[in-house]
């Protein structure tokens, strides 16, 4: 992913955070901060996914980003610049879909964005219905432009919201659980779009609550909880951080675990037919390479043990039958429990 | 990568052309645009444009049995000529009708994007707080001005029908070719126009206060009624020359001649202060709020 080359003349130096923020505090009243102490770093030309669960202050953090509310305490740059004080020059250049798209019902689709076009006054008036009918044809609503926006399944609100985001180029785009109402076929459309526009160069912040989601199309994500930041990085480094499982499946149950716990595996789990452990840390660990963004067994996110086809041999040599062997990689649902020690419910 | 060069390179290029100071006004048209195609809008006009008919009509019922019985200065002068019909219909939708229409727009105005979620983008297209508000309170004024229009227009096509027109006889007692009258008869709309300009600034107010456009609208034009109503007790008489209501049907005064400037002055002031206070308090508000919707 290469990032992207931004030698604007009032933007960031190349490599500097596209997001940063500092110690980024939100109170409402008198209640625990809703947002507490955030530092947060984007680098451009990242996917990044922004995890949490329901009310856990991602969008509490996206409004202060885009100078929607004012932050109690701490700062946040974008685009190298402050916010919200920078907004007029930085905003131009953001593309957002926030807490949902949110329209006009009495306007057509197109009408809509040529109101938040025309809401931007850095944005050319000549080229504006091109513009706008671009942005239609690539969410797929050019067909439905001439609709009225009430008439719009959730779906097709969805990717209007979207189309206004992408009005302009832009360098960083902003979405708060952009899949949110679309069935199956929208959400592959959409994560196929987010990707073709980070190859583009656009550095995209993608918030969401389901974690499937953000390891499909993310190669960097932050772990919020209870308005806490409780990890950053790459996903392959997070997903490393909570390691995989070798999983056998046999009907000797009881020599597989002996022969497996030899070999120094921890943590093992005999179910009817199967043997799952937790290889030990290995010297060399998992790099951060090792776990691609795809998806599928991975060996190398177990991290550095045992070779598992040593593994696999010791275990026939030993007489056991064995159905099926591999590894369980360490997703990271596994990464968020590890990290809170609880489910991925909604914060109290 | 090359691609990505490109892309970015091409947003550069047309940052670094700038934008023109004319494309702010880009929004203004475009909130202009929305008002009136909005079918609310264009209920609210049609009772304006109703007003007059009935009030045209209630006169021809009332005189034709037994001719004017003394009532409103106005009335009795309706029946000579058409033309008074725009005085009186102005002088019967001013106090209720006007405000309460125009209540409903400038309270609706920021509370109703609010409430719609629509205000998060226009604020990170980003269409500035400051600018978003002078937006809104400009396409407020341009409906008083419409709506003034519309009630002064039907009321000289209901009264041109119903009584005819002819040289017009003023207040004062002096005789004005029609010509001249149809001059004052727009100077009247435009004061009339111009004494909504406080309560336009009052709604805008409101409307910043709330995330329901409902909740503005009610406010405001509870408020207006409100101050309608202190405005006739007789016991308030020491506050009642700083209510805005209180110099409104002094457009009459343009009907005499040499016309009496006095009201008009004052009554034009007095809107200015209050387009200035709550345009401020608008603003303040406006530009510090978080925004949660």
């Amino acid at each position: 992913m290469a990032p992207p080359s931004s030698n604007g003349e009032d933007g960031a130096a190349p490599g500097a955070p596209v997001i940063e923020t500092h110690g980024l505090t939100k109170r409402y009243g008198s209640g625990p901060p809703a947002v507490d102490g955030l530092d947060l770093s984007v680098p451009p030309g990242s996917i990044f996914g922004f995890l949490g669960p329901n009310g856990s202050g991602k969008t509490t953090t996206i409004r202060m980003l885009m100078g929607l509310i004012e932050p109690t305490a701490g700062g946040a740059r974008l685009l190298g610049e402050p916010m919200p004080g920078a907004a007029r020059r930085v905003l131009p250049r953001v593309g957002a879909l926030i807490e949902g798209p949110a329209l006009y019902g009495f306007l057509t689709g197109r009408a809509n964005l040529l109101r938040y076009d025309a809401a931007d006054p850095t944005a050319d008036p000549r080229t504006r219905a091109a513009r706008v009918a671009t942005a239609l044809e690539r969410v797929g609503l050019a067909a439905a432009a001439g609709k009225k926006a009430r008439a719009y399944s959730l779906g097709m609100k969805q990717r209007l919201g979207l189309a206004a985001a992408l009005l302009r180029p832009r360098e960083l785009l902003v979405l708060d659980e952009p899949t949110n109402g679309l069935d199956p076929q929208g959400m592959r459309e959409i994560r196929s779009l987010v990707r073709e526009l980070a190859a583009d160069g656009t550095t995209v912040f993608l918030s969401s609550h389901l974690l499937d989601e953000i390891e499909q199309v993310c190669t960097h994500a932050a772990v919020m909880s209870r308005g806490r930041l409780i990890a950053q990085g790459t996903v392959a480094e997070l997903a490393a951080g909570a390691r995989g499982r070798l999983a056998v499946t046999t009907p000797d149950t009881a020599e597989a675990a002996r022969v497996l716990k030899e070999h120094g595996l921890t943590d093992l789990v005999v179910g009817e037919d199967r043997v799952t452990g937790e290889l030990p840390p290995g010297p060399g660990g998992a790099g951060p390479e090792a776990v691609g963004a795809g998806g599928g067994p991975d060996p190398a996110g177990m991290g550095g043990g045992p070779d598992p086809a040593d593994l696999n041999a010791a275990l026939v040599a030993a007489g056991v039958r064995v159905r099926a062997f591999g590894a369980e990689r360490a997703s990271l649902e596994d990464v968020f429990v590890a990290l809170t020690g609880e489910g991925f419910d909604v914060a109290g | 990568m090359s691609r990505a060069e490109t892309v970015v390179g091409a947003a550069e290029v047309r940052v670094s052309r700038g934008p023109s100071p004319l494309w702010t006004l880009g929004l203004l048209r475009n909130e202009i645009g929305m008002t009136f195609r909005r079918r609310r809008t264009l209920v609210l006009l049609a009772v304006l444009a109703l007003v007059p008919v009935l009030v045209g009509i209630a006169i021809r019922v009332q005189t034709e049995d037994g001719g004017a019985r003394g009532g409103p200065a106005f009335i009795s002068l309706v029946t000579n000529n058409g033309l008074f019909l725009v005085f009186t219909s102005l002088a019967a939708t001013l106090p209720v009708f006007l405000p309460m229409a125009l209540g409903v727009v400038a309270g609706d105005a920021i509370a109703g994007e609010a409430g719609a979620g629509t205000l998060r983008y226009l604020l990170v297209a980003p269409a500035g707080r400051t600018r978003l508000l002078l937006v809104k309170y400009a396409s407020t004024l341009v409906f008083c001005l419409v709506a003034t229009l519309v009630v002064a227009t039907s009321a000289l096509a209901v009264g041109a029908l119903l009584f005819g027109l002819g040289e017009v006889t003023l207040l004062s007692g002096t005789t004005v070719p029609l010509a001249e009258g149809l001059l004052r008869a727009l100077a009247v709309a435009g004061v009339v126009a111009l004494s909504l300009i406080g309560v336009a600034a009052l709604g805008l107010f409101v409307s910043t206060l709330t995330g329901s456009g409902i909740a503005a609208m009610a406010m405001t034009v509870g408020v207006v009624i409100t101050l309608q109503i202190l405005n006739t007790i007789p016991q308030l008489h020491a506050v009642q020359p700083y209510l805005f209501p209180h110099y409104w049907l002094s457009f009459a005064d343009l009907l005499r001649d040499p016309v009496y400037w006095d009201d008009i002055r004052r009554n034009l002031g007095l809107q200015a202060v209050y387009a200035l206070v709550f345009g401020s308090a608008a603003w303040a508000r406006f530009t510090t709020r978080d925004i949660t919707a």
